[in-house]
This record gives C-alpha cells, structure tokens and sequence, in this order.
C-alpha cells in the first residue's frame, strides 16, 4: 500500500534528519498573500520530542543516499543502513497536509549528497519552489546548502526559502579534516559567503523598493557538533564569534555529539552525549548575542573551559568580583544585565519600575528576579544583601549548596568553614 | 468589609468600581454570582450593571492609562480566572488614586499582579497556537477540540485567520462550550450540540479519507525524531503538560 511506503521513507528519512539540531522557525516576516495557505513569523513550537526538544517543522531528508563518508554522520557511503528516496511530490504533499492539520510551521529539508552537489542542490530548489508558486505556501522553509552548490543555484534557493544554513559540522578546519575527509572547509564557506553578500544586496533593494521579493528573510544558520573532537569551549565560542561577525549569521547551532558509529577517530559508543555542556555553550552563545558579552570576558587563555556547575554568567561574575556590587536602583541596564539572576525581562522591569520608587529585594524577587543568586551582585532598597566580603569562591559554593540541597537547613553555615 | 456581586461581565466589574467610589465602600470584595437574599451575614451588594456607569470608568481609565493598559485589563479579566477581580478592581483602584500613569510601577502589587495574570494569558494562548490539532472532515473543514485553562479563544482569531486563510476551520473549546468557525471570510462564534460531550474531542465518524492516513503518518514522524540516548521526561513535561494530551494526535 502507498501509505506503508511513505511511512516507511519517513520513519527512515526523519530519523536520519534529527540529528540536526536547529529547529527554528522564527525570524522570517512571510505574510499570508492572496489568502493563501500560512505566514512565516515567530516560530511555534507544536510539540516536543521525549528528550525535550522543540518540535516545530518537518525535518527529513530527501534521501540518505550519500557518496561521501562523514565519520559523524548515520547517512555515510560505508554505513550498512537502509537506504531511501522521497520523490518531490512526496515531500511537498507532507508538507501539506501536516501543515493544514497545524502540526508544524513548515519544512527543513536536507539531503545526503546524490551524483554531485548541484544535482542534490537542484532537487531541493525544486520542492522549496512547488510549494511556493503551485500551492501558495507561505509557511516556513529552511533548505540545507549542499557544499559545493553553484551560486546560481543559492541564489535561487534564496528566492523560496526562509532561511539557509551550510553547517561548518566541526568547529575547526582539523577537526573537518579527521573526520570527514571528503569535504573541505572553503566549500562551505564560499556558499556562505554568496548569501551573505546577496542578502544584505536584497535588503537595500527591500528598502528602495518594498515589492522587490524577499530573499531569505530569515538569514542563515549554521551547527558544529560538540564532541566528537577535542577542541575546546574556547575554541568553539571562538569560531561562532567569527562566523557570527564575518557572515552575519543569525545563529549557531551547537550540537551535543551522539556516538552512533562505532569509529577508532570518534569517542566509543558508551559515551554519554554532552548535554550539560552543550547547555552551556547555548547560554554563553545568548551572552555574546544578547547581553553585550564579548566571547573573551567568557572563555580565554586562563579560563579556556565553560565552568559544567554553573552558568557562564555566574561564573563570569565570581572571577570579576570588582564590578560588583551593582545599584539595582541607579545603574545602567547594561550593567543589571551582567547580574547573575537577572534576565532580560526583569532587567527592563526593574528600569521601569524604578522610575516610581526604589526597589526592593522582595518587590525584585516578585518581578522574577533570582535572588539566591543576584543578592551576592547588588544592592538595593532593603538592608538583606549580602554585606559581607565574599570571595567569589565563597558564593560559588553558597549558591551550589543552596540549589543541590534546598531541604537541608543550615548548610549555609556549615559551608562557611571552607 | 462588603462584598460586591456582579454579573462576570466586563461592563459588570466597571460598574461595581463605580460603586465603590460613589458609595465610598473602601474595604470590597468582588465575586461573580447570582446575587441571594438569604446570603445576609455579611454585607452584600448586588451590582446591577450599568453600561453608562461602565462608560464613565472606562473614560476615566482612558485618560490614565495607553491603550495597550487598557486591552491588558480587558484581557485579564476575560481570561475568567478564579478569584482574581479583586486584584483587577485593586489595579483599576490604583490607577484612579495615582496622579500618573502607573502602568509600569511593577513594585506595586497590583501592577504586578495584573503583569503576572496577562503573562499566564499569553502562555495559555501560545500553547493553543502550538496545540491545536485539525482534523479534516469529509466537507472540508478542520476541526479541532481544546480546553483551555483560561478563556483565550477570542485571542487565537487573529493568528489563525491570517494563517489557515484557504480552509475552513473550527476550533473549539469543550470547557466553555463554544468555538469560532471560519467560513474563509469570516469568523463567527458557534455552539455545537454533541449530543454527548464525551465525543466533541473526536469526530472520527465524519472524518475525511486521508484524515487516518496523515495522523498516522504525524505520530510516526514524532517517534521517528525522539534521540533516545538523549531522553529527558521533566522537560517534556515542563513543555507539555499532561492535560494537554487527550487533544495531542500524536500523544493519544
Ligand atoms: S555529506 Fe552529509 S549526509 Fe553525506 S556523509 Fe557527510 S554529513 Fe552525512
């Protein structure tokens, strides 16, 4: 029966596609035209996956007939895996119906490489374009760039797709080199750097003209796998602060390494999939992006490692002791923002709340604020901050015993003793 | 102490502040029900509403509040949320007793509460958004069945207007009772009459061919993305908890 088929290809073609982490569905402004189906705009999470994760397009493979040998990757040449192809109309009929039924915001689409780069590119160009112009489709669509593709084929992707992403899979050219021999760095970059320079082009043609047609709206993304080889949060913050400068890129992935091949260049299949610190490097990542961090106040020569126990704020402020404390009710939000505890939304509360009378550590903790770990920061209208001198150490450990172990009272005092 | 009773409308609760300015009532409490006369230990006040009286309140907020002030308040209080006019009617107290606009004073309680009641709103509207689940049937139109914690179907108009233009769609709300239906024009709100309630969740005997197919389909796809090395059930259900689950295709 057809619909054994097709389940059969999506049962193989989305369980060869979910190791690609980035699921995101936001940042495009895609209106609904001439009433047809679906708008691109804040991404929606439809579900999430047991593991937590979000759910939120429909993420397969064309096929995962691949001629290259990726270490990493479940798709490679030389992995003995069941094989399978989604013709184009399959996919775009998928895409269809899930969408109608408010299942996902759209489709990732991405592919093993067949024949040659362009041959795959095209095949994918080709569905991204279907539903935009047969079935007026207005959802989301993130295409993977195959490596290699020529420009006239991006560009044309760029034309259908929402967002793009060639992903750099390892953070470094050597760690690229061990582990996938077949491709090569400069091929990634190049397709790359064709978007970036076509996007901000497209965007100054949006401004002089507003029906000129949207080119990638939500920009492009990129992933590197954690884990599978050995270099270091430095080194890893390092290439996402580049990639993000130099390429305009609107995120990094990171994505914690599953073993699931069994290869003497890889960690054995018994590791565990570093998710605390793939966590870690995501809220680094917001650091840099959001809260005006520069990536070496968070990782450098000394401190070259994320801290596993607690976040990069946190540990930021405990190795820079001098900032601190910071007036809650007088200092810049620049400056609320580096307390750890505080995030966005309760920084630009406390700025506007402050305007009507001083704050306190009570009206703070009601505004959302993380007082166990901001009152070592700051001071505020209540006389209850911390008062005495604290190394940074010293809070590291209040903060650590406070969270591990809630229920036992007085471990405060006992901790002291260290 | 008196406690005022109003009809659980809007127009109702602006009423019974106007009441406790004019009759100077300073220690209220509001409660939305049919107002007894046997209920006569304490101090009960019957609040009959008065769309004129509403107005003028409505007015006097204008003028203290932004615009976005006062939809928040319209939101709140739409949400039907159990008990919580006394913290409305204490923030529409707070703005008529400021000299300025107060909106933002997240140090007061009320401000505070009203921000803490719309975000909840919000929430339960973003979760609809994710969670509604269509169904086709055999004329064509998606339907789908939610029960929301708080009243937010009239909020969902707008998103899922503009986003299912092209199909006619009915989502609605077992809880209350009611739904909004597009007719790819307009949205009007329905009540339908499922001669048991049980089985407003599923319509299966009027579903379309290929309706079996494509949910079929949709749980495959959600077990085949599942990392199982990676499996972390607190977060799944910190995102979806289990009352959402009965109207979840792909967690029946
Ligand atoms: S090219 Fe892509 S699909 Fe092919 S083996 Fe490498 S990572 Fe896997």
């Amino acid at each position: 029966m057809i619909a054994d088929r097709i389940t059969e290809k999506l049962n193989i073609l989305a369980d060869a596609a979910k190791y690609d982490v980035s699921c995101a569905s936001s940042g495009s402004k895609r209106k609904n035209e001439n009433k047809g189906l679906g708008n691109a705009s804040n991404g929606i999470c439809h579900s999430y996956t047991e593991d937590g994760r979000c759910v939120s397009l429909l993420k397969i493979l064309l096929t995962n007939h691949c001629i290259f040998d990726c270490a990493y990757c479940v798709s490679r040449k030389n992995n003995d895996i069941k094989r399978a192809a989604f013709t184009v109309q399959e996919v775009v009929d998928l895409t269809i119906n899930f969408y109608r039924r408010n299942y996902i915001e759209g489709l990732f689409l991405s592919s093993g490489i067949f024949k040659d780069a362009d041959y795959t590119m095209e095949r994918l160009v080709r569905i991204a374009k279907k539903l935009r112009t047969e079935h007026n489709f207005n959802g989301y669509i993130h295409l993977k760039s195959i490596p290699g593709a020529s420009d006239e084929l991006m560009r044309e992707a760029g034309m259908y797709a929402d967002r793009l992403s060639v992903n750099l899979e390892m953070p470094t050219e050597a760690g690229l080199k061990l582990l996938a021999p077949d491709k090569n760095r400069q091929d990634m970059i190049d397709p790359m750097n064709f978007l970036k320079n076509e996007i901000i082009l497209r965007t100054e043609e949006k401004k002089l003209f507003k029906k000129a047609p949207l080119f990638a709206p939500a920009g492009q993304s990129t992933q590197v796998i954690i884990g599978a080889t050995p270099e270091s949060d430095q080194q890893v913050l390092q290439s996402a602060n580049y990639f993000y400068k130099n390429f305009n890129l609107k995120r990094v992935y990171y994505s914690g390494y599953v073993p699931v091949l069994a290869d003497k260049r890889l960690p054995a299949l018994n590791t565990t999939v570093p998710m605390v610190r793939e966590n870690r490097l995501y809220q680094a990542d917001w650091l840099m992006r959001f809260y005006g961090f520069n990536v070496n106040e968070i990782v450098n020569n000394e401190q070259p490692l994320l801290d596993l126990d607690i976040d990069p704020k946190l540990s930021w402020a405990i190795r820079n002791m001098q900032a601190f404390p910071i007036d809650i009710n007088k200092a810049d939000i620049q400056l609320i923002l580096r307390v750890p505890g505080i995030g966005m939304l309760s920084a630009q509360k406390i700025v506007s709340a402050r305007k009507f009378a001083k704050l306190s550590l009570d009206q703070l903790k009601k505004i959302g604020v993380a007082i166990n770990r901001a009152r070592y920061f700051i001071v505020c209208k209540s006389n209850e901050f911390e008062r005495r001198d604290l190394t940074g150490q010293n809070i590291k450990q209040f903060i650590l015993a406070e969270s591990q172990s809630k229920y036992i009272r007085n471990t405060q005092s006992q901790l002291s003793l260290f | 102490m008196y406690t005022l009773v109003y009809d659980g409308t809007f127009e109702g609760l602006l009423t019974a502040v106007f009441e406790i300015y004019e009759r100077k009532l300073f220690h209220v409490k509001l409660i939305k029900g049919e107002w007894r006369s046997t209920a006569m230990f304490e101090e009960v006040v019957p609040v009959v509403t008065d769309d004129e009286r509403a107005n003028r309140v409505l007015a006097g907020l204008r003028k203290k509040l932004s615009r976005a002030g006062i939809q928040r308040l319209y939101i709140a209080h739409m949400a039907e949320m159990e008990n919580e006019e006394n913290a409305i009617v204490g923030f529409i107290r707070y703005v008529f007793d400021s000299d300025q606009n107060i909106e933002e004073d997240y140090g007061n309680k009320y401000v505070m509460r009203l921000s803490e009641i719309i975000k909840m709103v919000r929430r339960e509207k973003h979760r609809m958004e994710a969670f509604v689940r269509f169904q086709k049937l055999k004329d064509e139109t998606f339907y789908s069945a939610v029960e929301p914690d708080f009243n937010v179907l009239p909020l969902l108009i707008r998103h899922f207007k503009s986003r299912y233009a092209d199909q006619k769609w009915i989502i609605y709300d077992i809880k209350r009772g009611y739904g909004i239906y597009y007719d790819l024009h307009d949205t009007q709100y329905i009540s339908l009459d499922f001669t048991d309630v049980k089985n407003a969740g599923n319509v299966i005997t009027a579903f379309s061919e290929d309706e079996g197919i494509y949910q079929h389909l949709w749980k495959n796809y959600f077990t085949s993305v599942n990392i199982v090395a990676r499996k972390n059930t607190k977060l799944h259900l910190r995102h979806i908890p289990k009352r959402y689950w009965r109207h979840l295709t792909e967690k029946i």
